[in-house]
């Protein structure tokens, strides 16, 4: 144990969640929790494996980059997770968990008192067994019911139907109906297909439930900080931390290299060079200097400077985009969930066809009583058990299947369009390419250069040194020993190596184009370029070829300028539309949308926000801003590009499959149905047909555990 | 009529002891994080104060 923290009431330090993506076994777990407990500081940590996330106690002194250190120093990537109450996504499951259990249990009770009066029981013997069953099962539908019971009356005060409203309906007046039965001594009640639909119903939706849960935890797992506030300079020349949400015109914001910008502004002191990417996409930094026009969100990358805010909040060119994508996701949230359209058709035909049976039996003269019997045989058998399970069963199975190969899906409805998609929109910088640049001529260093470059670009935070330093560090260069490491704000680091001068840095003469995209390293009176490039994803023209082999036709629309794009386009084959805005994009997957075309947009920048949102399905990578994460419909991990095609290949697939489990729903209803008109159908039929179908259709959804292969 | 009388309280009561212990488990955290538990089982303990 560490001192400092025993000293403290465990429960009263601050909690922190950070996310580790990295870890991956049994020694990761070991490794973060007892190296983290021997941090100073730290009083205990505890890994959730599931999740991918780590709880630390600390002392409150320890503020979140240095937790992120701490667990940099053990050898993983940790990310800050913004608000821990996003994290409580599981509430929903939960209750649906509970609501499973109490139905599991009550369910089997009432199938073991069942199978008695089934098998012979008679007279006061099977009164009795009614009885307990409905003292089990009225208090289960009462409580495990409450699901349903509550989406269906949502809808039927909206004036709509839904699969709910047949359930409820069909549910209770079995309950009903087999209470009736109970009191008069009848021979037949329907306890147990009652609470044996819930069940089975209740399975369905917590699978969809749960499914829902870890793509928001995965994704909200990605989301990384940004700018919540900045240094602010007063009149009388002091400096002071101030919320984003607190920022006003004409406050002074002072901002450091290595500092996105909380808000837009004028700058009034300082030359740098900004990363801008976040919102044009464009990968190659500007040199902005006193009176231009900066925007919040931008990296400030090599120079502090002043900024005079001239918008803050609402006000922002970030705000605009967020509310271009709030709008573009209207057209998403119209889209009706396949088992909502199956429903739209079931409901009316179930209670048609029910309501004719009674009518049918009344007039063939058998009495009120047996008339009701047969409808509500007809109710619960054609109670879509099956079909409520038909689509999440298929739906959960291939999203675990996609999240195996690193591919978050959001949720069902993502599935179904991604399933239908026609045309793909690439974006270029992030999307095709790596968005960030990568060396393209490290091979020629010669191992002391190398050992030089990787000492001075340790130096430094502007993206072409970390692109150095990483690549040098995965070759397992040694860094030489430097001394008077300096970063010449606007230039590049310099320093003294065996009394040398050494220096990396802006090259001295070079058309400006090229020049934000390479390096001169130079020791001594020696120079040498070092040239780097936002490298296409490794498989990106075999992607393109393969989406054309599934009868989609490729695009790039792309913020950046048309001779940046123009070689991205010219390897992959295919056409582009350059210069583009955010309301462009959002224009251009318009026209193709009223033109019946449907869109999947591929892209990560905020840029790219509105259009992800307006698509009839998006993906991004995990590397893309929070805004395009937020509003994909998937997010995918890693360099590949391939899990593009996996993820319609998989969504055509469950598509399938879901189809074969509805046609195996109707089969079922086509011989049960004619049956329970009928009035041949027994608690035994009943009880048999319908945990018969369920478990056929989940064995056929289990087929689609290999479709990301 | 009195073997029912006493098997099923019995069964019942058993059923629900299950019940009741799912539910506690489902509060007490014992489902948030299966795949640990399967890991951490593979765990040697080197800490000697078997702290955490």
């Amino acid at each position: 144990m560490n001192a400092p923290a025993a000293a403290h009431d465990l429960r009263q330090l601050p909690e922190t969640l950070l996310s580790i993506p990295g870890m991956h076994c049994a020694g990761c777990i070991s490794k973060i929790e007892n190296g983290l407990a021997l941090t100073p500081g730290i009083a205990a940590a505890r890994v959730n494996f599931t999740a991918k996330r780590v709880t630390v106690t600390h002392l409150p002194e320890l503020a979140v980059p240095q937790l992120v250190e701490a667990v940099g120093r053990l050898g993983f990537e940790a990310q800050p997770v913004l608000d821990p109450a996003t994290f409580e996504t599981g509430a929903e499951s939960r209750t649906l968990l509970k609501a499973l259990a109490v139905a599991g249990f009550a369910s089997m009770n009432i199938m073991l008192l069942s199978v008695s009066v089934w098998s012979g029981a008679e007279g006061g013997t099977r009164d009795l067994f009614h009885w307990l069953s409905a003292m089990i099962a009225l208090p289960t539908i009462a409580y495990s019911g409450r699901p349903f019971f509550r989406s269906a009356w949502k809808a039927l005060s909206n004036r709509h139907t839904n699969m709910d409203v047949p359930i409820s309906i069909g549910v209770i007046l079995t309950a009903a109906l087999s209470l009736f039965e109970t009191i008069v001594h009848g021979p037949h009640a329907y306890f147990d297909g009652a609470v044996m639909l819930i069940f089975f119903l209740l399975g369905g939706r917590y699978l969809d439930s749960v499914m829902r849960d870890r793509a928001r935890e995965g994704v909200a797992a990605l989301l990384k900080h940004t700018a919540p506030g900045a240094l602010v300079l007063d009149e009388a020349g002091r400096s002071g931390w101030v919320d984003a949400k607190e920022l006003q015109r004409g406050m002074v914001m002072l901002v450091a290299a290595g500092e996105r910008l909380a808000a837009d502004g004028v700058i009034i002191k300082g030359v740098s060079n900004f990363d801008m990417s976040l919102l044009t996409g464009e990968s190659v930094p500007v040199s902005l200097g006193i009176e231009s026009t900066v925007h919040a969100g931008t990296l400030n990358l090599d120079a502090p400077i002043e900024v005079r805010v001239t918008e803050t909040g609402a006000g922002t060119a970030i705000a605009d985009i967020a509310r271009m994508m709030e709008q573009a996701g209207q057209s998403k949230s119209r889209y009706v969930r396949v088992a909502d359209r199956a429903a739209r058709l079931y409901a009316p035909a179930v209670h048609t066809l029910a309501a004719l049976s009674f009518a049918g039996w009344m007039i063939a003269g058998v009495g009120w009583h047996e008339a009701l019997l047969i409808a509500v045989a007809v109710l619960i058998i054609t109670c879509p058990c099956a079909l409520g399970l038909a689509v999440p069963a298929a739906q959960i199975v291939a999203a675990g299947a996609l999240m195996k190969k690193g591919i978050l899906v959001k949720d069902g409805s993502a599935l179904e369009r991604l399933a239908e998609v026609d045309r793909a929109l690439f974006d270029k910088t992030g999307t095709l390419t790596l968005g960030r640049p990568e060396p393209t001529n490290v091979d020629r260093l010669g191992a002391s250069d190398a050992a030089i470059a990787l000492g001075l670009a340790r130096a430094s935070r502007h993206p072409l040194s970390q692109a150095l330093r990483r690549t040098l560090e995965r070759r397992e260069v040694e860094a030489a020993v430097l001394e008077g490491v300096a970063e010449q704000p606007g230039f590049g680091i310099t320093a003294h190596w065996q009394g040398a001068q050494v220096s990396l840095g802006r090259p001295a003469q070079l058309e400006a184009e090229m020049s934000a995209l390479a390096v001169e390293l130079k020791v001594g009176d020696r120079a040498q370029l070092l040239t780097f490039e936002d490298a296409l994803r490794p498989d990106a023209a075999d992607v393109v070829t393969q989406l054309s082999a599934l009868g989609l036709e490729s695009g790039i629309i792309s913020g950046d300028r048309a001779s940046a794009v123009a070689p991205v386009a010219r390897a992959l084959g295919l056409t582009a539309q350059t210069g583009m805005q955010p309301q462009d994009k959002l224009d251009a997957i318009d026209r193709l949308s009223t033109a019946g075309a449907k869109v999947l947009m591929v892209g990560d920048g905020l840029n790219d926000g509105p259009a992800l949102a307006a698509g009839y399905a998006s993906l991004a990578p995990a590397s893309a801003s929070d805004a395009g994460q937020n509003v994909a419909d998937a997010v995918f991990l890693g360099d590949s590009l391939k899990p593009v095609v996996i993820a319609i290949r998989v969504a055509r697939a469950t598509q399938r499959i879901v189809r074969q489990n509805f046609v195996i729903a109707i089969a079922y209803n086509a011989i049960a149905v004619p049956m329970a008109i009928a009035g041949m159908v027994t608690p035994l039929i009943a009880a048999l047909s319908m945990s018969g179908s369920s478990l056929i259709v989940v064995a056929n959804a289990l087929r689609l555990k290999g479709a990301a292969r | 009529m009195t073997g029912i009388a006493i098997l099923i309280p019995i069964a019942l009561g058993l059923g629900l002891l299950g019940l009741a212990a799912f539910f506690w488990s489902l509060r007490s955290g014992q489902f948030e994080d299966l795949d640990g538990a399967a890991m951490r089982i593979l765990i040697d303990e080197e800490s000697p104060e078997g702290d955490a």
